[in-house]
């Protein structure tokens, strides 16, 4: 819940022209709600009532400036969401040879969508392929596979494939059936067993498939890409979280990828050099995730033998501003 | 009537057809107290399975052991199971009546209600296992043909309905009959049984147009019935075959669902057989003899189950290759290996070899072995489902321990007892209204069979005379 407040950026507390516009925008997100509005306005004592705001469609009303939480996803329309960003072909690289098992990725994906503690939409793996190989970490988000097993099953087309390579779970449309849950061969989704917890910052907020919250019982979540970052121009929250610049990110066609560093660099270049692959590819799931081997690298290597005995380490809370961070694509 | 020898006919040719009607008619008159603790009893389990069910959909699916791991667990076993069993109506009905099995005739009823029992609960289990049930309704909305989930629905529809048809239409001239019969009706109970023998007779008189007819519809939905039967299975199959994950990334799925459906199945209808031969006292209807043909089909069924068992672990079991060896080893010598083991010796082994013996074919011993095969056939649905999702591609690190784990808890125990116990509620309520024999049919083997025996006097006498007049002759 402390996390959550943090999300109400306080540069939105300065005055000014600039905050007009950006509530306008933030209001814009939640007239979708309609009668959500109120609901945020009234439970909570009024301090500025006198901003103005105005909304998406063109009214104009006034409200407290403490009483709206930033909602940085783009209203889109639920065609929108499921139609994906014109143009674009979204690809991930992990640099293995980097990644040295912090989980930060792990914790600025959590806090940035508010999964429950236990859901690692990407999570860091020990992998050892055989006994006399070597240990390596590897992230795993969802692959966004370009021949997906989980939409194929899907009865209702609640989980589908954009054109622009991301695949999505539409929760007010999953019946909860759980096949795209079997046919995932890499366990990268979860499912909310029971009432999944609704953190005050997005109870309110209109559902979208691109940022998967507020949750439903009974429904999938996996990792989505972050295409609501996407749309306001910034990057993942993994990718910014990594502190070894181990994840890149960008556009397939543009032929570009980006890591937290601000580095980018040619994808297919960085593919070739590196002599990347894709995990399983013997599967035909054609994932968009790529990883580079980890060859060379400079840290420690995992220690399988404290499989389990480990603790999580009490990290600490991920910087949500720098996850913001914009992106250069 | 009952020795261990094998009476050569199917349906005794001395029996009149008022005896055999007075048979078949007299469970249905009284409602002794035991039905009633009986009925009660089911009701009240059934109910306790509700109550499970009320308090899986308030507190999500969450209460159950499921976890992300393993996602599919007993409900979804047990579909399968369920599914599985509704092959036996189709077996003993369509096969035996298309291939002209006369003996079929007094079990057909009984094989018939099991196929519908099963798929009431069947098709059931599936929407249980939902997070969402009430929105069911986006199946016909945004439904996708190029789901497998979305072909169980239709083939599992067509299937229900198709052998709801098909346990009606032998029905109609036994409903019409117990219409005519049930003059008395100044108890309401009985007013309302005359209106419902009325509505499900639909009028039938016993004219010869209409004999023709109902001969024509069944033999259209006998020959129907089969490849919508095979096809539902093999789609129950492909909702596992159509993923990647070892264990269930396999061709022969569709093939070996089916044989092992029939196999249980048909084990069912035995099990059924005993307990209303018992129940009913129909001693005289279902002999030795159909224990001993129905113990040769069931020895043929779990033959060829056996044979794509084999096929089906051996082959990868063979090669071992890595995703796969992992939860072979686990089946072979693991957490599962007691459960496996069991299900191939104890439940499929076992019975072939006791099956192979005449000894072994009759109702006590089939008993044994069914019970065997049914829970084996249970056990085995569930060595699909769960092992394989617990050994999934990428290893299970750091998570809860509950995710790493599955065994069914007191929500889906409860809720499949009460699916049970509501198949055999409708099976009881359903042998208190209807006749548990095909009346007709009975009655018609009967006829045949006195035929038969007339014929074979009239040889044997003329025979004799033959022989008379040659001796006779021989004298002179
Ligand atoms: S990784 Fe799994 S969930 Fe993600 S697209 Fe591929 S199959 Fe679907
Ligand atoms: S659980 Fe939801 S998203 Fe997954 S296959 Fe079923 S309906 Fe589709
Ligand atoms: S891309 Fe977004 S949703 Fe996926 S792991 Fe990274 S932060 Fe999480």
């Amino acid at each position: 819940m402390e996390e959550q407040k943090d999300k109400i950026s306080p540069e939105s507390k300065e005055a000014g022209r600039r905050n007009f516009l950006k509530l306008g925008f933030l209001a814009a997100g939640l007239t979708v709600v309609g009668g959500g509005i109120e609901k945020v306005l009234s439970t909570e004592k009024k301090e500025n009532p006198d901003t103005t705001v105005f909304t998406r469609d063109g009214k104009v009303f006034k409200a407290d400036l403490n009483c709206l939480h930033e909602y940085t996803a783009p209203a889109v329309s639920n065609e929108e969401a499921r139609r994906g960003i014109p143009g674009k072909k979204f690809v991930m690289v992990f640099d293995l040879a980097k990644c040295d098992g912090c989980k930060k990725c792990t914790e600025a994906c959590q806090a940035m969508h508010f999964t429950e503690p236990d859901r690692e939409w990407i999570k860091v793996f020990k992998m050892k392929d055989a006994e006399t190989t070597a240990a390596y970490f590897m992230p795993k988000p969802c692959f966004h596979c370009d021949n997906p097993p989980c939409t194929k099953v899907c009865p209702v087309g609640a989980t589908f494939k954009r054109q622009d390579g991301i695949v999505l779970i539409d929760d007010d449309r999953c019946i909860g059936c759980r096949s795209c849950m079997a046919a995932c061969p890499y366990s990268t989704r979860f499912f909310n067993w029971s009432e999944p917890m609704q953190p005050e910052a997005v109870a309110h907020v209109t559902y979208s498939p691109e940022h998967g919250f507020p949750r439903q019982k009974g429904t999938t979540e996996k990792c989505d890409f972050c295409p609501h970052m996407i749309r306001d121009g910034k990057m993942p929250a993994c990718v910014n979280g990594c502190p070894m610049n181990a994840i890149y990110f960008g556009d397939q066609n543009e032929d570009a990828v980006t890591n937290s560093a601000g580095t980018t660099v040619k994808f297919s270049q960085l593919l070739e050099d590196n002599s990347a692959y894709r995990f399983l590819e013997e599967l035909g799931t054609e994932p968009r995730v790529y990883y580079l081997p980890p060859k060379n690298r400079k840290y420690p290597k995992p220690d399988l033998d404290s499989e389990g005995k480990e603790q999580k380490k009490d990290a600490k809370k991920p910087d949500m501003n720098k996850g913001m961070a914009s992106m250069n694509m | 009537m009952e020795k261990p020898k094998y009476p050569d006919s199917n349906i005794p040719a001395e029996l009149s057809e008022e005896v055999i009607r007075e048979d078949s008619m007299r469970p249905t008159r009284n409602w002794g107290l035991s039905t009633k603790i009986w009925l009660a009893f089911l009701f009240s389990v059934a109910g306790w399975g509700l109550y499970a069910y009320v308090h899986q959909l308030r507190g999500g699916l969450g209460v159950t052991a499921m976890r992300n791991y393993v996602s599919w667990g007993l409900y979804i076993s047990t579909f399968v199971f369920f599914i599985g069993i509704s092959h036996s109506g189709t077996l003993v009905s369509a096969i035996l009546r298309i291939t002209k099995q006369d003996w079929r005739m007094p079990i057909t009823r009984i094989a018939e209600l099991m196929t519908f029992v099963s798929l009431c609960f069947g098709g059931i289990m599936p929407i249980i296992d939902l997070g969402h049930p009430e929105r069911i309704g986006n199946l016909v909305i945004f439904g996708r043909v190029q789901s497998p989930l979305m072909w169980d629905v239709m083939s599992i529809i067509t299937y229900f309905t198709g052998s709801t048809v098909f346990l009606w239409l032998p029905m109609i001239p036994d409903m019409a009959l117990m219409r005519d019969r049930l003059t008395d009706t100044t108890k309401r109970f009985d007013k309302f049984r005359k209106w419902l023998y009325t509505k499900l007779a639909i009028g039938w008189t016993g004219s010869k147009s209409q004999w023709k007819r109902l001969e024509l519809v069944m033999t259209i939905m006998t020959i129907v019935i089969i490849p919508v039967a095979v096809s539902v299975h093999t789609v129950v199959s492909y909702i596992f075959a159509m993923t990647l994950r070892p264990g269930w990334n396999s061709t022969i799925f569709g093939p070996y669902f089916v044989a092992g459906a029939l196999y249980s199945g048909s084990a069912i209808v035995i099990l059924a057989m005993v307990i209303f031969r018992k129940l009913y006292h129909l001693e005289k209807y279902i002999t030795y003899r159909h224990f001993d043909l129905m113990g040769r089909v069931v020895l043929a069924l779990t033959l060829i189950y056996a044979y794509l068992n084999l096929n089906e672990y051996w082959i990868p079991g063979y090669k071992m290759a890595t995703a796969e060896s992992h939860l072979l080893h686990d089946l072979f010598s693991g957490s599962y290996s007691s459960a496996f083991w069991l299900c191939q010796f104890g439940t499929v082994l076992l019975p072939i070899i006791v099956m192979c013996f005449p000894k072994g074919r009759t109702p006590g011993s089939l008993a044994v072995v069914c019970t065997l095969i049914a829970i084996g056939a249970w056990v085995k649905r569930y060595l699909i489902v769960v092992p394989t999702l617990l050994h999934p591609f990428l290893p299970i690190q750091d998570v809860p321990s509950d995710w790493s784990q599955y065994f069914p808890n007191w929500v889906e125990w409860s809720v499949v007892m009460g699916a049970l116990s509501g198949m055999v509620i409708i099976v009881t309520l359903y042998a208190k209204f209807f006749p548990m024999m095909s009346m007709w049919e009975v009655v018609h083997g009967a006829q045949v069979e006195e035929s038969k025996r007339l014929a074979a006097e009239a040889v044997a006498h003329h025979e004799i005379e033959v022989h008379k007049s040659e001796t006779a002759k021989a004298a002179l």
